[in-house]
């Protein structure tokens, strides 16, 4: 008999286009709504039919937020799942499926429950109704409220029909009486408690909250070109468009994306544009035509793995680098990447206020771990979020390039006032017009790349320490791989060892550097280099011990970041 | 409130900055009729520097933000297009004008064109098509003819030239227009119904560069262009023979293709009118959909 408690990792794996996502959307709403944390995360390969794509779900008695490496039950849909995810199992691992879909070699090594899922499904009425049954199975093993199924299932098929709906239901309820079976007949035993305050929590994506976040901030125009894995926020943005009365618009390549976004902003818009690393780069023109026009703008950018096209659709946090230097010339950025799916919301708001205040372009970095990963959470406060507008009315004698002493200048927008609002790309005036006078070319640069950029720094908020302030060993993190590290960090269970995690990745606020003093720094990154790390010695001269990096396309998972630090800490 | 301090008419549009009367053109350019076109047109239709927005991609002819008193977004070779498409579509209440010359819009620019034919936001887009390079010093353009040469091209241009005319017949684009900018009574008539047309208009400008095309002169485009007294702008296959004749070259309005704007498709204006800038978060729907992720 197989026995899991507190924290099981269920893994399913098929072709792309078997309906992977169809059980990942069934089992998290449905466990969810049983009272178990859930956790899910996907990894799967870039083509339309065939491969193998797998996900994870996590079911647990605590919240759970993170990846990791273990299988305990795997449900594989075709041959070549096992060898897929190889490396992931153990000897406890339970292959809940069809004995074909095992091959050879594994057969003596692993644990099999055999469940007729394909039979089961033809007597439902056809193959389609696989993964349906798979659900409820697993649903079943965990005894979970049937009805949240049903809910789910209506929801999710109910355009389709009432007799797809029924056919779904049959098939899930097929599933569940086999789920239950196995446990009653002592085959498989699974003990999770129930949170009852899990069900009025609710259940979110990283992509969800980047685009509810972006409309949490007023986002009224979104500009995109379709690229993996950042495309999910611009579909989600396009769904709600109607609703929220906003403009959101799929246009010919990038550099119109961003080039609409900075015309919608200079007209006194809130602009989002959501692209990728490959995107991105083409955008690099109009990021300093934003930052010699001083112009807002927002960019969402969900990582992958480069450099060109790369592994389209997995992760790496690889791009800081090109957020932090595209563009030529010197000119202030903010660079943002959130930690956590609350964060990510909160930021992303806050990310049109920071725009619109210092008018400088505002990079959100996220990644294909992040975008993908879902979990439930207690909904974020919505009164937390603060709306700010920073524009002015251009009265008579408007100069939209006014030299401050902070180096932000009164943005003013066309048509709010009698007089006119006159932006440039070229090196210009107090009023907008092209200068090539020293003096001023010198003041205006200094305005941008030297004031402004010390009045952003200034106001820069400081990392998150989780842990010891004394601790001696410093964890240093940033964006998606906060909770991985948290539950690394708990399973070492050391008071000596302190992770530091910044969802405000740059310009540094200078204070940040007390956090560093007399530690040895660890950073975590998933890329090869440690881009980060350099950026903190670069910035705050703070010198970086021990790097653990992961550059495989890959998220970190609990158990490897455990194993790397227990390797470095004493 | 304030009373209106500022001019009105064609004396509201003329330069007023400290140094928006050091104008950048060579003496004799064509550009400075155009400049004077554009105003004349601005001031007819009885619009104000604040309602208007000029922009410009890069190269002389993008300077006009400059010379003009209006609201005006000097920005980058060939992004002039979807920079006025995002002004507009933020606030629609304002006259977007899109200007650069034929390297701006047809060469770096030439898929923004495309695009936004098929987009049809309600702007004009001013292309100043002097058939050559003149800031970078006298390269070919995609309008140059065949056979000249030039310095990076000494060996005479082979390239066949583009026909922004033909192109944006061929793809049915809402306005479509050419000029040269020696006839000014008849350019203002056009420009100002470029304007007034609700969708994408395009207007090549013909004007000569003094200083590097040497072929393409005032007399050469009084020679070689004449005036469509008899075409219905209305009948696309009767423009798109027109479009393609080559010498002498037709001017007039080829093609108007009334259709919905961008503004008018996009959700954002079906209740409610005010421009992006005046409208708030809608927090209430924030709340509405986590309450729908709770199941």
């Amino acid at each position: 008999m197989a026995e899991f408690k507190e924290d099981v990792s269920i893994v399913l794996g098929g072709a792309a286009g078997q309906g992977v996502q169809t059980v990942e959307g069934i089992l998290t709403h449905a466990l969810k709504e049983s009272g178990y944390h859930v956790y899910a995360n996907k990894e799967y390969m870039s083509r339309v039919r065939g491969g193998i794509n797998t996900t994870e779900i996590r079911v647990s008695s605590r919240r759970v937020r993170a990846f990791v490496k273990r299988i305990d039950i795997l449900v594989p849909f075709k041959q070549g799942v096992l060898t897929w995810v190889r490396d992931r199992l153990s000897e406890n691992t339970v292959i809940l499926g069809e004995r074909e879909n095992v091959e050879d070699e594994f057969l003596e090594k692993v644990n099999l429950v055999e469940v007729p899922l394909t039979k089961m499904a033809t007597k439902v009425g056809s193959q389609l109704y696989l993964n349906t049954i798979a659900a409820g199975v697993i649903v079943g093993l965990f005894h979970g409220d049937f009805k949240a199924v049903e809910e789910y299932l209506r929801r999710r098929f109910g355009a389709k029909g009432e007799n797809v709906v029924q056919k779904n239901l049959e098939a899930a309820k097929k599933g569940y009486e086999l789920g239950v079976k196995l446990c009653e007949e002592g085959t498989i035993a699974v003990e999770v408690q129930k949170d009852e305050s899990v069900k009025d929590e609710v259940l979110l994506t990283g992509t969800e909250v980047a685009g509810i976040g972006a409309l949490a901030g007023g986002m009224n125009f979104l500009s995109f070109y379709p690229m993996s894995p950042s495309t999910g926020v611009s579909t989600f943005a396009a769904q709600h468009a109607e609703e929220f009365e906003i403009i959101v618009e799929q246009v010919e390549d990038e550099i119109s994306a961003i080039n609409m976004a900075l015309g919608a902003w200079y007209a006194g818009a809130r602009a989002m544009v959501s692209t990728s690393g490959g995107g991105f780069a083409l955008m690099s023109e109009a990021l300093s035509l934003a930052g010699m026009a001083e112009n807002p703008v927002v960019i969402h950018l969900a990582q992958r793995p480069g450099p060109a096209t790369g592994l389209p659709t997995r992760t790496m946090q690889g791009d800081l680098n090109l957020v932090l230097y595209a563009g030529h010339g010197d000119f202030p950025r903010i660079i943002l990447a959130p930690g956590s799916l609350e964060e990510a919301f909160y930021l992303t708001a806050e990310a049109f206020n920071l725009a619109d205040r210092y008018q400088v372009p505002v990079i959100i970095l996220t990644d294909q771990y992040f975008v993908d990963t879902y979990y439930n959470l207690p909904a974020p406060d919505v009164g937390k979020v603060k709306f700010e507008r920073h524009i002015v009315e251009a009265k008579p004698g408007y100069r939209r390039y006014e030299l401050t002493e902070d180096g932000i200048s009164p943005r003013a927008v066309p048509g709010y006032g009698e007089d006119v609002v006159v932006a440039n790309g070229n090196e210009h005036d107090e009023w907008g017009d092209i200068t090539e006078e020293a003096e001023m070319t010198r003041r205006m640069q200094e305005k941008r790349a030297i004031k402004k950029l010390k009045t952003v720094r200034r106001n820069a908020p400081l990392p998150k320490l989780v842990g010891e302030e004394n601790a001696k060993y410093l964890v240093v993190a940033w964006g998606s791989t906060l909770h991985v590290i948290e539950e690394a960090l708990d399973k070492l269970g050391r008071d000596d060892v302190a992770l530091l995690h910044f969802s405000w990745v740059y310009p540094l606020n200078p204070k940040t550097k007390k956090f560093f003093e007399g530690k040895i720094v660890i950073a975590v990154e998933n890329n090869i280099t440690g881009q980060f790390a350099d950026l903190l010695k670069k910035e705050l001269g703070v010198e970086v011990h021990h790097r653990v990096l992961k550059h495989d396309g890959r998220p970190f998972s609990v158990e490897e970041v455990l194993d790397a630090l227990k390797g470095v800490v004493e | 409130m304030n009373a209106p301090t500022l001019p009105t008419g064609r004396e509201a549009f003329e330069p007023k900055r400290p140094t928006s009367k050091d104008v950048a053109w060579c003496p004799g350019c064509g550009n400075f009729g155009i400049r004077n076109i554009l105003i004349s047109a601005l001031a007819e239709l009885g619009l104000k520097p604040s309602q208007v927005a000029i922009i410009s991609g890069i190269g002389q002819a993008a300077k006009m933000p400059h010379y003009i008193n209006a609201n005006g977004y000097h920005t980058l070779h060939g992004r002039a297009i979807p920079i006025a498409t995002g002004v507009k579509a933020a606030n629609p209440k304002l006259t977007v004008i899109a200007e650069g010359g034929d390297g701006d819009m047809y060469a770096e620019g030439g898929n923004h064109l495309l695009h936004a034919i098929r987009r049809n936001p309600d702007i004009t887009v001013l292309i100043h098509d002097n058939q050559i390079y003149g800031l970078t010093k006298g390269q070919a353009s995609p309008t140059t003819m065949v056979g000249m040469k030039t310095p990076t091209q000494p060996w005479g241009v082979f390239e066949e030239p583009f026909n922004p005319v033909a192109l944006a017949v061929a793809l049915n684009a809402s306005f479509v227009a050419r000029t040269f900018m020696g006839y000014f009574k008849e350019s203002v008539e056009i420009i100002k119904k470029a304007i007034q047309h609700k969708g994408l208009a395009i207007v090549d400008i013909l004007h000569p560069c003094v200083s590097f095309n040497k072929v393409n002169t005032y007399a050469w485009y009084r020679e070689h262009t004449y005036w469509m007294d008899d075409h219905d702008p209305y009948d696309r296959e009767a423009a798109f023979k027109r479009a393609i004749e080559t010498d002498p070259l037709p001017l007039g309005i080829f093609y108007i293709n009334k259709k919905p704007t961008f503004e008018e498709n996009v959700s954002a204006y079906r209740r409610d009118k005010r421009p992006l800038w005046q409208r708030e978060p809608k927090l209430d729907l924030v709340e509405r959909f986590f309450e729908s992720k709770k199941l």
